[in-house]
């Protein structure tokens, strides 16, 4: 089971209270997981990546394991701990603003 | 017994705002989204327990919510306003092409006979259309495709469709304003687009009559006279007596005729609002004074409206979506400020109270009335 932690707005929209859990058929990736996650929550459809281009939207990041995966190829392997449900996914806002 | 519901979107939720019509006494419920933009919230003519709303976020883009409860309960609709064909350019603020961009949407209008049919204005200008209640949007782009669109340019506030007027007497007439594009008006229900704006003069563009490019900042209609409309553009406060064929200024005697809001008292066609703005780099009342203007004449004549406004040390701005008009026989005026005030007159703008002060900055309101 991968594990997916949204923003608190997001969580809000979707209904959602606590981590997000998904069943992910073959390679864990960026688009595999939010693939997943909107078929269960059509109702963040737009909300994480563009509707027409499913690129992530420019305020939001992608972290997992200490790291920023914001920038890398959407079908790159998630690292194995995300696979494995150790660690969570992360998708959170940028800081923007004062 | 009569009743007003006030819809108001703030930088940071909705609210929503309900009196008896004695209009004295108010119970606000809120933050409804809270965190998110407001753009606009609107209930439908036809069902007024069905409202629209414009949810949006610079981090999470555009939600669109719908209630069947009068706000109690609200569930999302679909948020996916895709360009119809070739998007092509418009002009960017360097007078470069731009592609045309979906944004957010400025402004929700709920048809008068349907309360699935609904309209919405949005930014990079365009006009959709739902007629499944928000399941589905279509996008009306005979106005985008229009000769002149590659010309529009953005308005300081971005390309946004904010306005959008039905003809009651005539379902295939409508009235759109796009800054910093101009007016137009469709007669075949948004199948074909033509700009109406005639007589409007803006010494910002090179041309300053010309067909396109004026800063329409908003448009009033009274619904028993739909071929008058009035307009608060960039600078002048602008009427029409043919439905935009030609238009007419009527600043008058206005101290300044910079401003965003206009409507039009909704049993006196002829008595207009207006809140003057100090210009478009001060945007604040004049002195300090925050005050309303009231015109009888249609227009030219003027008469500032201070009793229980601010009139020192007042330095907020009234958006462009920010007044609305009830229908209760004494006719109500409403307003909200960046500052977080929504205004209410109960006796057609003689004299004003605040509803509530330290809302988040406002960015719309609208009125439904229960005779």
């Amino acid at each position: 089971m991968i594990r997916v932690e949204l923003p608190s707005h997001l969580r809000n929209l979707a209904r959602i209270s606590g981590d997000v859990t998904l069943e992910v058929v073959g390679p864990v990736t960026q688009r595999s997981v939010l693939d997943a996650l909107e078929a269960r929550y059509p109702v963040l459809r737009g909300t994480i990546r563009d509707h027409g281009t499913l690129q992530r939207r420019p305020f939001l990041r992608f972290f997992a394991c200490g790291e920023d995966l914001s920038h890398e190829p959407s079908d790159t392997p998630l690292p194995d701990a995300v696979a494995s449900g150790a660690e969570p996914f992360l998708v959170l806002g940028a800081i923007a603003g004062g | 017994m009569s009743k007003v519901r006030v819809l108001v979107g703030t930088r940071k939720g909705a609210f929503i705002l309900e009196s008896d019509g004695k209009r004295a006494n108010w119970d606000v419920s809120g933050p409804h989204f809270a965190g998110w933009e407001i753009y606009h919230i609107k209930g439908s003519p036809a069902d007024p327990n069905r409202l629209y709303a414009s949810q949006s976020s610079g981090w999470f883009g555009q939600v669109v919510q719908r209630s069947g409860d009068g706000g109690k309960t609200w569930e999302t609709v679909n948020n996916k306003f895709a360009y119809d064909g070739v998007t092509g350019t418009h002009q960017w603020y360097d007078g470069t092409p731009h592609p045309w961009e979906f944004k957010r949407v400025w402004h929700l209008e709920p048809a008068l006979d349907d309360p699935d049919h609904v309209y919405a204005g949005v930014e990079d200008a365009a006009i959709f259309e739902s007629a499944d209640g928000g399941k589905c949007w279509r996008e009306l782009s005979g106005l985008r495709k229009h000769d002149t669109g590659p010309h529009w340019q953005p308005g300081a506030g971005g390309l946004c469709l904010h306005t959008i007027l039905l003809d009651p007497s005539d379902p295939k007439r409508m009235f759109i304003a796009i800054s910093a594009a101009g007016a137009f008006r469709t007669d075949d229900a948004g199948e074909t687009w033509r700009p109406i704006n005639r007589g409007l003069y803006s010494k910002y563009i090179p041309n300053p009559t010309a067909e396109v490019g004026h800063c329409v900042h908003r448009i009033a209609m009274n619904k028993s006279r739909p071929n008058v409309l009035f307009m608060q553009k960039h600078w002048d406060v602008m009427r029409t007596d043919n439905a935009g064929d030609e238009w007419t200024k009527v600043s008058g005697n206005l101290p300044t005729d910079f401003g965003f809001v206009i409507d039009v008292h909704s049993h006196e066609p002829e008595t207009i609002y207006v809140v003057p703005i100090k210009s478009d780099s001060e945007h604040f009342p004049l002195e300090g004074k925050l005050r309303v203007f009231r015109s009888r004449t249609g227009g030219n004549e003027w008469e500032p409206l201070t009793q229980g406004l601010p009139q020192r040390d007042c330095y907020v701005n009234v958006l462009r979506d920010a007044m609305a008009v009830d229908s209760l026989d004494e006719c109500g005026i409403y307003f909200g400020t960046t500052g977080g005030q929504v205004y209410a007159s109960a006796d057609a703008g003689d004299t004003w109270s605040p509803i509530v002060r330290d809302l988040p900055a406002v960015l719309s309101v609208e009125v439904q009335t229960f005779a």
